[in-house]
């Protein structure tokens, strides 16, 4: 079932108070809602929250036969679906525009960008190589869920550890992570991803991190993604409205201080969980 | 008061029963002498009687709504028919307005609603089998009786026990707003709140304000919601 498009007075509403500066939020137009990053229990599993946007983004490896092409290096897939938990728009089977955006997104951020090393996933040429399997699950959709899930993606792979393998003559050996403490996963960079909406209205400046009302209402978007050494990985456009060179530069300007301050929360948060769990090995 | 949980029996009885949301009357087949019927609850959540115990309901937190007649609801027209319209209320099936379901509305002079319009309006059929229907008028007085088309203003999205709070004129919060600022406001029993105020920013006060009381949402208590409105730039 397609959703109802916002009713006419909140369509109105929300133009009237973008055209002033105003958020229904209270956030002011190039701000981002504070993401709260949740660890579970396993390594690798992240639950990331936008406001009322919710992801969980978990990481598994296995080990397989590398394909012929390229046997030196690792695979990395990316399983991102919309299901109908996030909102009762989406469903199974059929994806929708938003969800095709968000999986070739995710692809171009984190995969194409080579924000994950391949070559160290290799245990043996041509023999063994480790599979990383991230999957995102979308559990409420309240606006931007693409930058959302490109957080949740990016710190559970940062957050992943895979067991040490190693290789003896012609034998594999796996070492639980009892024997030996399990190896992160060799991150190049960190990307993130930062999405702005652009309204109709010309005189409307653009805000960054869309709720659910604006980003149906907007008129187009542009996502960056990029990470803390300013280095850009992705920029797309979508949607239909001119923008200047410089009003796109000023953007990109934001989206790199907004990069920096995210690098620096992921960075504690990710510290943080791993102090916690190193002082709950020594209570055992 | 005593929870219930879907399919509980409940001592309700009354020689003038009435039975509210969230309860079901089933006749017992079993025993062809013991014609007596029983009660069931139909939702999870608190038992509540009226003083004289005739009147019984369930309440409970939720989120998706299920209409109930007489219920005040607020919807968004998605449709024009020939004769009506098809209004989204968030239940699991579109409710249909009749066109001459308004006050002083003929089969010449019916009101013209465009698609995404806001409406206030009352249950007026709520079968389980069928689709709800509304009307924006009472049926006795033809008067419309503060129903009808909702203008300007903005409609959050709430929960079932914040609708129901803020239906109770004890409970702080719309006082609390309204001795800010002059706002109109229409509840519907659905979990939509419409809010107008004169300017933007109170408007989005009564919103956020709303979001933060919602037991579903922040939670937050009379006092805690005073200082929250107080740190909103109005």
């Amino acid at each position: 079932m397609r959703p109802p498009s916002p009713s006419i007075p909140e369509k109105e509403f929300t133009y009237g108070a973008l055209k002033q500066n105003i958020r229904l939020d209270g956030r002011i137009p190039l701000e981002m809602r504070s993401p709260t990053i949740t660890f579970g229990p396993e390594l690798g599993w992240v639950e990331c929250a936008l406001g009322k946007t919710r992801v969980i983004a978990y990481v598994e490896g296995k080990m397989v036969k590398p394909t012929p092409e390229r046997p030196f290096e690792g695979i990395i897939t990316i399983h991102s679906e919309i299901s109908p938990m996030a909102s009762s728009e989406y469903e199974t089977g059929r994806p929708s525009e938003e969800e095709v955006t968000i999986t070739r997104m995710l692809d171009k951020a984190i995969k194409r960008s080579d924000a994950v090393d391949k070559e160290s996933l290799c245990i043996s040429a041509g023999q063994r190589v480790w599979h990383i399997r991230l999957t995102v699950h979308f559990l409420t959709d309240g606006g931007n869920m693409l930058d959302c899930a490109c957080l949740a993606g990016i710190i559970a792979l940062r957050h992943f550890r895979r067991p040490e393998v190693e290789v003896i003559g012609e034998d594999e050996v796996i070492h639980s992570p009892l024997e030996r403490a399990p190896v992160p996963l060799a991150i190049h960079h960190s990307p993130y991803c930062f999405t702005f909406a652009f309204f109709p209205d010309s005189e409307t400046s653009p805000v960054l991190d869309p709720s659910q009302l604006e980003q149906r209402l907007s008129a187009g978007l542009m996502s960056i993604a990029l990470n803390a050494q300013k280095e850009i990985c992705v920029l797309q456009k979508l949607g239909g409205v001119p923008q200047d060179t410089d009003e796109i530069l000023r953007l990109v300007k934001v989206a790199v201080a907004q990069a920096k301050d995210l690098s620096d929360l992921v960075d504690a948060k990710l510290r943080e969980d791993w102090e916690w769990r190193r002082s709950k090995v020594e209570v055992i | 008061m005593a929870f219930v949980l879907p399919g509980q029996e409940v001592p309700a009885k009354h020689v003038n029963l009435k039975l509210g949301p969230g309860l079901l009357q089933q006749s017992n087949y079993t025993t062809s002498e013991d014609s007596e019927s029983t009660v069931i609850s139909t939702k999870a959540g608190t038992l509540q009687h009226s003083g004289n115990r005739s009147k019984w309901w369930v309440e409970g937190n939720a989120k998706r709504y299920v209409p109930a007649p007489q219920e005040s609801v607020i919807g968004a027209v998605t449709q024009r028919m020939g004769e009506g319209y098809r209004v989204d209320i968030g239940s699991a099936h579109q409710a249909s307005l009749d066109a001459l379901a308004f006050e002083g509305a003929t089969k010449r002079n019916k009101p013209n609603l465009k698609v995404g319009s806001l409406i206030y309006a009352r249950v007026s059929l709520a079968h389980k089998d069928m689709e709800p229907e509304l009307e924006c008028f009472d049926a006795q007085s033809r008067k419309s009786e503060g129903y009808g088309e909702l203008k300007g203003g903005f409609v959050v999205s709430c929960s079932l026990k914040m609708c129901r709070d803020l239906l109770d004129p004890k409970h702080f919060l719309l006082p609390l707003l309204g001795g800010r600022f002059p706002f109109e406001s229409a509840v519907g029993m659905n979990g939509r709140v419409w809010a107008n105020a004169k300017e933007i920013k109170q408007t989005i006060a009564i919103v956020r304000c709303i979001e933060a009381v919602d037991p579903d949402g922040g939670g937050m208590d009379a006092n805690a919601a005073k200082a929250f409105l107080q740190t909103l730039d109005l």
